[in-house]
């Protein structure tokens, strides 16, 4: 029998019978949701991105961030261990990281220098002894009872992950197989930096969520590709779940008849899109992965995704930031050992997606409009039966809803609706 | 080098004119304050002051930005705005091949349908102008943002 409710609520939250094929508007604008949500999931048993390996190269590196609203940083102690613990003063909670990178022997809080190993434990603190004979922490203060909170930290084809829970296995098995593959794919090489900027959405973190896994939506809002009749583009795709459901793959590739013409022409193809641009040099590409996939989105619940759209290979993260705002993090890369051609495609490709993204910009927007037009309505629910009502493997990339429904599947296991 | 005051004017007035352009709707003429191969980047400060390349919004060429006018006029979705430029003086200076390197802070005030009004973007233009026949254009603008975090979406060039 299921349990379609969340009792702890002071409203009774029902969810509809049809399952995952009705999302109820609440789940977007209920404060008490969103609050059982930070326990359930970001504190609950999932992997968090918390950055990328690189950003932490060197030890005595940190980077900080946020674990749903907590915030966290990510460090390399002096011996080369990565670690993760809330950047939280074990004395009186102030913020211990106040950059939001750096390098260092020990962290120090500004407000009475407790200062910390690059490990968290604590290592000093101001006026311990007392002054002139005074004052002092009494005799039996142990250092060792008062380290920086960790969290389990893990680091899995150069993205470095944490949780709260001892329970999840590794990162590896909470992706599972198709994925840690695919992750692997897109990442497992010697990565640089090429560019960060971030974008605030106006909508619940769940809808960008659903947002990344939609497929459906593609081509209808975002027209950049057919108002340039940029043919090429017209591909075979499909979406990949995990047998989790909540994380996907949905790709593009470009059509098979014109795969085989494809590999025998030099590796840069000028122009190959028969766009109708006038700056037709956007779309300048070369084949890297021996697999044809132009465009690929890979989900990882509950927050980080990864993109490649032609040569541009960017992570995306996107941190709840109240119930109905949230900031979404570009952070563009590039392969160690790009040529200078290569890396220039892809800053050019940058251009597709992003804040101002030709094909993505939407987004920024549309989001928020579904917050909008729920407002009001929490006793009311989304209908999501394209594609069918079922949550399997599929080989239509534009009409299913799958992978969405397949983020509820994972989000009603989780939050005990199941 | 002593600049010439009637070129500083010239120059004031050019750089006037392509906020005020953007200001009015007049995205059309953008692309017109470029040279033929003009270069266009919207950059973080943060990404700028690291060396990296990677911006929000790069154009090579005229063509490409005729492209971004073009996609925002028939396929960008996007709730109604628009902007308001606030630019400081001007620092220039000559450059080795000719040109100007001229400096300029900018506020950009962003209105949407509702009335809602704020401050969206702040930073500097980074430019190298020449002069072509006489009159301004721009070789390369840099626009750098102070903020890494743009509001909502960015479609009309800063």
């Amino acid at each position: 029998m299921s349990i379609q409710e969340l009792s702890e609520l002071s409203e009774p939250f029902v969810w509809p019978e049809e399952g995952v094929t009705r999302i109820p508007f609440r789940l977007f604008s209920d404060p008490e949701i969103y609050a059982l949500e930070q326990e359930r999931i970001f504190r609950g048993p999932v992997w968090n991105f918390l950055c990328l390996e690189i950003d932490i190269a060197n030890p005595g590196d940190y980077k900080t961030t946020t674990v749903g609203e907590i915030p966290v940083v990510a460090t390399r102690d002096h011996d080369g261990q990565v670690h993760a613990m809330i950047n939280r003063c074990a004395h009186k909670g102030a913020l211990v990281c106040l950059k939001e990178r750096g390098n260092g022997r020990m962290m120090t809080c500004v407000y009475h220098s407790w200062s910390y190993d690059m490990a968290g434990q604590l290592k000093g603190i101001a006026f311990r002894n007392g002054a002139n004979g005074k004052g002092g922490m009494p005799e039996d203060f142990d250092p060792d009872k008062h380290r920086l909170e960790p969290l389990r930290v893990e680091v899995f084809s150069g993205l470095v992950f944490a949780t709260f829970s001892d329970e999840v296995p590794s990162v590896e098995s909470y992706l599972g197989p198709i994925m840690a593959k695919f992750v692997r794919r897109t990442l497992d090489k010697p990565l640089v930096p090429l560019g960060m900027h971030s974008q605030i959405i106006h909508n619940n973190w769940k809808l960008y969520a659903e947002n990344l896994r939609d497929s459906y939506h593609a081509t209808l809002l975002h027209t950049f590709y057919t108002t340039f009749k940029i043919n090429r583009l017209d591909m075979d795709g499909g979406i990949v779940m995990a047998d989790d459901k909540w994380h996907h793959i949905s790709f593009a590739k470009r059509k098979e008849l014109q795969e085989d013409e494809e590999y025998q022409k030099a590796e840069v193809h000028s122009a190959q899109y028969e766009s109708k641009l006038a700056g037709e040099h956007l779309l300048d590409t070369f084949e890297e992965h021996g697999d044809g996939i132009t465009h690929c989105i890979q989900a990882i619940f509950p927050n980080l995704g990864i993109h490649t759209t032609l040569n541009s290979l960017c992570v995306r993260f996107f941190a709840p930031r109240g119930i109905d705002e949230t900031e979404l993090f570009w952070i563009y890369l590039g392969y160690a050992d790009d040529t200078a051609e290569q890396r220039a495609m892809r800053v050019m490709q940058g251009n597709l997606t992003g804040a101002a993204g030709l094909v993505s910009l939407e987004d920024g927007c549309i989001n928020e409009f579904v917050q909008r037009g729920t407002h009001g309505s929490p006793d009311r629910a989304a209908f999501l039966e394209m594609g069918g009502r079922d949550v399997e493997n599929s080989d239509a990339s534009r009409a299913t809803e799958v992978a969405i429904r397949g983020f509820w599947t994972g989000y009603r296991r989780i939050m005990g609706i199941d | 080098m002593s600049i010439d005051a009637a070129l500083r004017a010239r120059i004031a007035d050019f750089l006037a004119d392509y906020a005020h352009a953007i200001d009015d709707g007049d995205l059309d003429s953008w692309p017109g304050y470029f040279t033929e191969a003009g270069r266009y980047r919207i950059i973080t400060r943060e990404t700028h002051d690291a060396g990296l390349p990677m911006g929000i919004m790069y154009c090579e060429g005229r063509g490409m930005m005729t492209d971004r006018i073009m996609a925002l006029h028939t396929a960008n979705i996007y709730e109604p705005h628009s902007y308001s430029h606030l630019l400081g003086p001007t620092r220039l200076q000559p450059d080795d091949d000719g040109g100007w390197r001229a400096r300029t802070n900018f506020q950009v005030i962003r209105t949407m349908q509702s009335g809602a009004m704020e401050l969206y973007a702040a930073g500097k233009y980074l430019d190298r102008i020449v002069l072509d026949d006489g009159r301004p254009l721009l070789a390369e603008r840099d626009v750098v943002l102070e903020s890494r975090r743009v509001d909502i979406l960015l479609v009309f060039p800063l």
